[in-house]
């Protein structure tokens, strides 16, 4: 059935480069869509991608989405919108993404024209975002501090839907954008068209991860189609199931409110929304509210900190295995005497050992609970952070025999445990951390972002 | 004493952006999530405790629809960083497991 005033929105996969199925992508062609539309980034996977600038996902696996993409998007003459590129979505992640768009666009003889949105921030503009007052955290996080920005390789603003639907507007095959909310990207073609805002946000919300809000999420690909009431969600295979309750279960997912969800420009408040099916695939949602608010935009960054270097052993010896607690609680000891008496009492002092004990407490790091059965085997991690990689690696060098050797208890035959690695040591290189959690308040939706054109048949670009 | 695992079908954590967990408690069916989901046993006071976290800033939320009780509560540090050993947060639920819950 299709309404009046729809915007069909293709969501081919939760996140580009996770694995498009081309048979899906294929069997949305068919219903007309006026948009694919998908994410390729996130911060679920920790702080390392957008403080180095590098993907989460292999290029060869973005290549093979892109290519199953651009095919389609050809194919159908409408626009593909790509939102938080590269992972972090930070100015070197979007480039490496435009270079495999044009390297695709080129194999494949097409000549799109691509609109690029850039969300890196510049810290100086921050700063004096900063003194104006219009800087403000979120919780649990603090006033913004000076450190905190130092302490960042990257800084990104999250985008709102508007310099996508300008993008379109500008006539862009493609566009690839920046760091940007999960649903702005999504909800930016129903919104140009017209579409019910509440509608269109609950709907990109519900589409963001793909396949997540169906009944079988190995099939990635759905269809939102939003008109000027609310939305209706299906997914692309027809062997899967969108049903009232899986659909309104994803409000909950990686949602701190399964209710209210801020985004550039308002909030959208699903409190009342209806969940009915349709038919036995596709679900209708009502009742979903935009509210206007004044336009934010949120900060993410990250950076690089001290440096690690690992080992690890695996033990079977029933006498540590009687005793986890004590054992390590012992190695730690010995281990920090061993580090005292061999380094300069400053150089020491600057150094973190950790000891986790994988198949007793490693995971929470909290006490077992008491008459805990001992366990079958141990395999024991050893980390050391330190302010440069070599001096984690020689923590790591200083503390490998006893970490190797110690006893189980006073005047135990010396033992080896089970290295599975020569050398022992593996260099794992910077630790890196998020410092930001604030929102930017901002006069406009563009003003802290970017727009480049590529025409991508003559190599060119212009602002 | 009936633990929340044997009233509970799913119960999942996961980050919720890098500053918080958010914890999702799936109960079997409308009556045993009518009994429980307004325990103290499962509220932020208790929840604070278990994670070591300031009690007035998690959020519980009912969702009636699901027989769901939502737990959010910041981290105790950001995701990431020297010490993290839960990098999604996927394994915050364990503790929640084994809660008695009156009635």
């Amino acid at each position: 059935m299709t309404r009046a005033n729809e915007t069909r929105i293709l969501v081919p996969v939760g996140a580009l480069g996770a694995g498009v199925r081309a048979d899906e992508v294929e069997a949305g062609l068919a219903l007309s869509p006026h948009a694919i539309a998908l994410d390729a980034g996130s911060t679920d996977s920790g702080p390392a991608y957008l403080a180095s600038g590098k993907s989460k996902y292999s290029r060869a696996a973005v290549k093979r989405d892109l290519t199953v993409l651009m095919a389609a998007r050809a194919k159908a003459g409408i626009p593909l919108l790509i939102g938080s590129c590269g992972t972090s979505g930070c100015d070197m992640a979007l480039d490496w993404t435009l270079e495999t768009v044009l390297e695709v666009a080129r194999e494949q003889g097409g000549r799109p024209r691509i609109a690029v949105l850039y969300s890196e921030q510049d810290k100086s503009v921050l700063r004096a975002k900063a003194a104006a007052g219009a800087v403000k955290p979120l919780a649990p996080m603090g006033p913004l501090e000076e450190e905190a920005l130092d302490a960042c390789s990257h800084i990104v603003a999250l985008l709102g839907p508007e310099p996508y639907i300008a993008a379109l507007d500008g006539g862009a095959d493609i566009v690839l954008g920046g760091r940007t909310t999960d649903t702005a990207v999504l909800a930016a073609a129903a919104l140009r068209r017209g579409g019910h805002a509440g509608a269109a946000w609950h709907a990109a919300k519900t589409a963001e991860c793909g396949g997540q809000c169906t009944l079988n999420p190995t099939y990635p690909g759905v269809m939102v189609s939003v008109d000027s009431e609310g939305f209706s969600i299906a997914p692309l295979s027809t062997a899967n199931r969108c049903t009232p309750q899986t659909v309104s279960a994803h409000m909950l997912y990686e949602n701190a409110d399964p209710f209210r969800l801020t985004e550039p420009g308002g909030l959208l408040d699903v409190a009342d929304a209806r969940y009915a099916a349709v038919d036995e695939r596709t679900v209708r949602v009502t009742g979903s509210r935009w509210e206007p608010a004044p336009y934010t935009l949120k900060l993410e960054g990250a950076g690089a900190g001290p440096f690690q270097t690992m080992m690890l052993v695996g033990i079977e010896d029933p006498a540590v295995l009687a005793d986890v607690d004590a054992f390590v609680g012992r190695m730690q000891h010995a281990l920090e005497r061993r580090l005292a008496r061999t380094l300069a009492h400053e150089v020491a002092a600057t150094i973190d050992i950790s000891l986790r004990p994988y198949g007793w407490n490693a995971v929470s790091g909290r006490p077992p609970p008491q008459g805990a059965a001992p366990p079958r085997e141990i395999g024991l991690m050893f980390v050391a952070t330190a302010p440069t990689q070599a001096l984690a690696t020689e923590a790591a060098k200083i503390c490998n025999p006893f970490f190797f050797h110690l006893p189980a208890g006073e005047g135990m035959e010396m033992p080896s445990y089970a290295f599975p690695f020569s050398p022992a040591e593996i260099e794992r290189g910077q630790v890196f951390a998020f410092h930001l959690n604030h929102v930017v308040s901002v006069e406009s939706p563009f003003e802290l972002m970017r727009t480049r054109w590529v025409e991508s048949a003559i190599g060119a670009d212009h602002d | 004493m009936t633990k929340l695992r044997d009233v509970c079908r799913h119960i999942r954590s996961k980050n919720a952006g890098p500053f918080w967990i958010t914890v999702d408690l799936f109960f079997d069916g409308g009556e045993t999530y009518a009994r429980h989901a307004d325990d103290p046993a499962i509220g932020p006071d208790a929840v604070a405790v278990l994670f070591g976290v300031d009690p007035t800033q998690v959020k519980r939320f009912r969702i009636d629809d699901l027989n769901v009780v939502k737990l959010s509560y910041p981290r105790a540090r950001p995701q990431g960083g020297a010490f993290e050993r839960d990098m999604h947060g996927g394994q915050q639920y364990v503790p929640l497991l084994d809660i008695d819950l009156g009635g």
